[in-house]
């Protein structure tokens, strides 16, 4: 499924007459489902008028059943992805194994957390998309195109990577939408977790647990940039923090220093034009 | 293992005396030198470390030096940021150590690397803290420079520091997880948010440093294999791990309690 293609179905009057467990999605979500319109670019570069109106429809709900949608669609697709992972015989036995079961476990249970908190809110869960890991082709991480499980192995770490910091940020981006709500702590412990996951994935792939910048790392597809544009940002609460001073030496670069210290949010917009890059619609 | 000096004593007795005071009291606590320039080791006889002490229990000697008043982190938004930045000082002052140490010197560059980075991203956190809670609510209502006693940690020795870091990481976590439904003021949460995500980072790496090739980085200690969340503490959890480092006193006796009352 091309990504063109994606903008069409989602774009058009079609989305309202799709499968079933489609239109509960886009009907729990109200405009979420258009807003996967903004996806139409690969991460997160939608311009068209219509993308715009429709998400800022979106953001004029902006309550913490929308935040928990959002985060449950993400957890679907990270849940998917480890499965697959560890059935495609790309992964073999040692750290990278390992850490994917462990992870795997996590994305799952997140999953069903999730469900059954917005179950218990009063809230229909919004059914999993179905999604395409090869991104319209793009990818092979799961080996089923015939890459060759070295460049296979690398993307699905690749593509590991480029989830779990788009979950931290994403996360971090809906803690504001959960305040005063039962929800805003287990967010934020799910949202530590994805932290975790982000830092061995990104060791295993040879960089700093952190990020710099907004240095997406080496290896990392110029697609993912979305990813970890912003993440450059150095001033926090009002303040330059590169410009302090310091009462200990920072060791190297302060500036770089100072974009690793702190990581930044993500909006639902961005997060969601990242999912759908991933995410078809059903036939 | 020293006994927790820092009192988290729940008696609103001493909350009075301690805003009055609490502009000598800065001054004086900041007369101690301890600029964050180097970690002060700090030597007492044993009755001056209130071995009776918890914190569940008021001080019975609540103080020893009567011209030196209790530090209170406050109340609010101002609280929550006082009791972050009590944790980002003493992060800051570990590895401050940790670079100071044998294990250090004789690390694998990567390692140093590493500890590199924990020690900059901790100290510009406790500078931030103190910056940003000066601008906000002045001088006189920002926590001091805290004084520690890391005499249980041997520096000499990885398995020490690796587990002390570890311990720390893994607490900070907590405790901005479990402060996160205390803040009132969106912006301050989204600030928690940026740095607790890191030091979720710093533990992971540590803890693949301790066990490589493990799922140690997220494992079933600390992440609730059952739903996959990661642990929040309350204050009082947080100061009972991490009071066993802090010598200099203060209170926590009107943080804000949860909003939610999780």
């Amino acid at each position: 499924m091309s990504i063109i293609k994606l903008l069409d179905e989602f774009s058009s009057e079609k989305l309202t007459t799709k499968s079933s467990s489609r239109r509960e999605m886009f009907n729990t979500l109200g405009s979420f489902g258009k807003k996967a319109a903004a996806a139409a670019v690969p991460f997160g570069l939608a311009t068209s008028g219509k993308a715009k109106a429709a998400t800022a429809a979106f953001f004029q709900e902006n309550s913490a059943v929308d935040a928990l949608q959002l985060a449950l669609t993400l957890e679907y697709l990270e849940a998917e992805f480890y499965i697959k992972a560890l059935e495609s015989g790309v992964l073999t036995a040692g750290r990278a194994e390992t850490v994917y079961m462990q992870i795997s476990k996590h994305e799952s249970a997140h999953v069903d957390f999730l469900r059954a908190g917005l179950e218990g809110a009063g809230a229909t869960p919004v059914d999993s998309p179905t999604f395409d890991f090869t991104a319209g082709g793009a990818f092979d991480p799961f080996n089923d195109n015939g890459i060759g499980q070295e460049t296979a192995y690398a993307q699905l770490l690749a593509l590991a990577q480029a989830f779990e910091d788009t979950g931290v940020r994403a996360y971090k981006g809906q803690a504001g939408n959960l305040m005063g709500t039962a929800f805003l702590e287990p967010a934020l412990q799910i949202h530590s977790v994805e932290a975790r996951h982000a830092s061995e994935i990104r060791r295993i792939r040879g960089l700093e647990g952190w990020i710099t910048g907004s240095m997406r790392g080496d290896g990392m597809p110029e697609a993912t940039q979305a990813v970890y544009d912003g993440e450059e940002n150095v001033m926090q609460g009002g303040v330059n923090v590169t410009g302090l001073n310091f009462a200990d030496p920072i060791v190297g670069d302060v500036t770089e220093a100072v974009t690793q210290a702190f990581d930044e949010p993500m909006s639902a917009e961005t997060a969601t034009a990242i999912a759908s890059l991933f995410i078809v619609s059903d036939e | 293992m020293k006994k927790p000096l820092v009192k988290v004593d729940v008696l609103d007795a001493s909350s009075e005396k301690s805003k009055n005071n609490s502009r000598r009291k800065f001054i004086k606590l900041g007369g101690l030198g301890i600029a964050g320039t180097s970690f002060l080791l700090y030597g007492c006889s044993e009755e001056e470390f209130n071995p009776g002490g918890s914190p569940d229990m008021p001080d019975p000697t609540p103080d020893p030096d009567p011209g030196m008043e209790v530090f209170d982190l406050g109340s609010g938004d101002v609280g929550i940021l006082n009791y972050a930045y009590a944790l980002e000082q003493l992060e800051a002052a570990f590895y401050t150590q940790v670079r100071a140490g044998a294990y250090y010197a004789g690390a694998p560059q990567e390692e140093k690397d590493l500890f590199d980075d924990l020690y900059n991203h901790e100290v510009i956190h406790r500078d931030f803290f103190k910056a940003a809670i000066t601008s906000v609510a002045g001088e006189e209502n920002t926590l001091p420079d805290l004084e520690f006693d890391v005499s249980s940690i041997d520096f000499d020795s990885r398995d020490s520091v690796l587990a002390t870091a570890m311990a720390l990481e893994d607490t900070g976590v907590g405790a901005y997880n479990g402060a996160g439904d205390r803040i009132a003021d969106a912006t301050y949460l989204t600030l928690a948010g940026k740095i607790v995500s890191v030091e979720a980072r710093h533990a992971s790496a540590i803890r693949s440093l301790i066990n490589p090739d493990s799922a140690d980085f997220a494992g079933d200690d600390i992440v609730n294999p059952e739903n996959g969340l990661d642990v929040a503490y309350d204050p009082s959890e947080v100061f009972d791990i991490a009071g066993d480092f802090i010598v200099t006193e203060f209170t926590a006796n009107n943080l804000p309690e949860p909003m939610t009352g999780a």
